[in-house]
């Protein structure tokens, strides 16, 4: 936390949106995220679509977390404005999951791909924004999601 | 915020065209409708994207669902995209080396698997 400044640059506003667990209120954190962005004349639209991209799949994953723990608590979005970036949180309160635990997908051209309907969302998340970083907190996940000025939009490989 | 979901007729294919929005909350209503058509004796689809404004990974789940089931019944899912940001999607997640992309409904119906491919 006491690097997230730094982390900006100067440090602008920060934003906070808390959103209901649900599924209908996922479109609401994009809609903020994505004006915000936009507002921000040193991200490309290129970016600001990566952005609102990632955010939708952190929202959704923290849902999902949600739903899994039973929890009724908010989902919290985050945004923090500076000089050099801007930082996006998701923080749920589910029961928290372990990134480095998620399977590998088999290649493409394996038939057996077809099997892996889920575990799409944190690999788009990963090649979507500049920087992405899952800590536990006391009582679930934050996601932290940052889209640096002056980097060129990502190439799909 | 609905997701528009059309059917049409075209040349053996069951064309289903997006509208909107495709993400947690609406996803679920394209994967009934797909798994409607399919239901109802329809094994060739082509999924129109071209008016969908946004598509997230619950999306494409749905899409390799959908091909799964229609593969599974000697079918065929083919997608209309044209849109850089959708495609991209695809093409972060290798998808589009999974599904055949086309330009045009009038591209897939008739280039089947092989033609008029976006990508």
């Amino acid at each position: 936390m006491t690097d997230a400044a730094r982390d900006v640059g100067t440090a602008g506003e920060v934003i906070e949106l808390e959103i209901p667990a649900r599924a209908e209120f996922v479109a609401l954190a994009r809609l903020v995220v994505s004006a915000l962005a936009a507002s921000d004349s040193n991200l490309a639209d290129e970016r600001v679509d990566d952005l609102k991209l990632a955010v939708s799949e952190a929202c959704t994953n923290a849902i999902e977390a949600h739903g899994a723990a039973g929890s009724s608590e908010r989902v919290l979005v985050r945004c923090k404005t500076g000089s050099e970036a801007l930082e996006v949180c998701v923080e749920d309160r589910g029961h928290g999951f372990d990134p480095a635990g998620l399977p590998d997908h088999p290649p493409v051209t394996d038939p057996d791909r077809l099997k892996f309907e889920r575990g799409l969302g944190i690999p788009l998340i990963k090649a979507l924004v500049d920087e992405v970083e899952f800590s536990p907190t006391a009582d679930g996940t934050s996601v932290r999601l940052v889209m640096r000025h002056g980097v060129n939009g990502s190439e799909p490989s | 915020m609905e997701l528009g979901l059309d059917v049409e007729e075209r040349d053996g294919f069951a064309v289903l065209s997006v509208r909107g929005e495709v993400d947690v909350y609406t996803a679920p209503h394209f994967r009934e409708r797909l798994i409607e058509l399919v239901s109802e004796g329809k094994h060739k689809i082509i999924v129109d994207l071209e008016g969908v404004d946004f598509l997230d990974s619950t999306g494409l789940g749905v899409l390799v669902g959908g091909l799964k089931r229609l593969r599974s019944h000697d079918g065929d899912l083919l997608l209309v995209c044209t849109q850089s940001r959708i495609l991209k999607v695809f093409e972060i997640t290798g998808l589009t080396k999974v599904f055949s992309i086309h330009d045009s409904v009038d591209a897939a119906v008739g280039g089947g698997s092989d033609g008029g491919s976006a990508t």
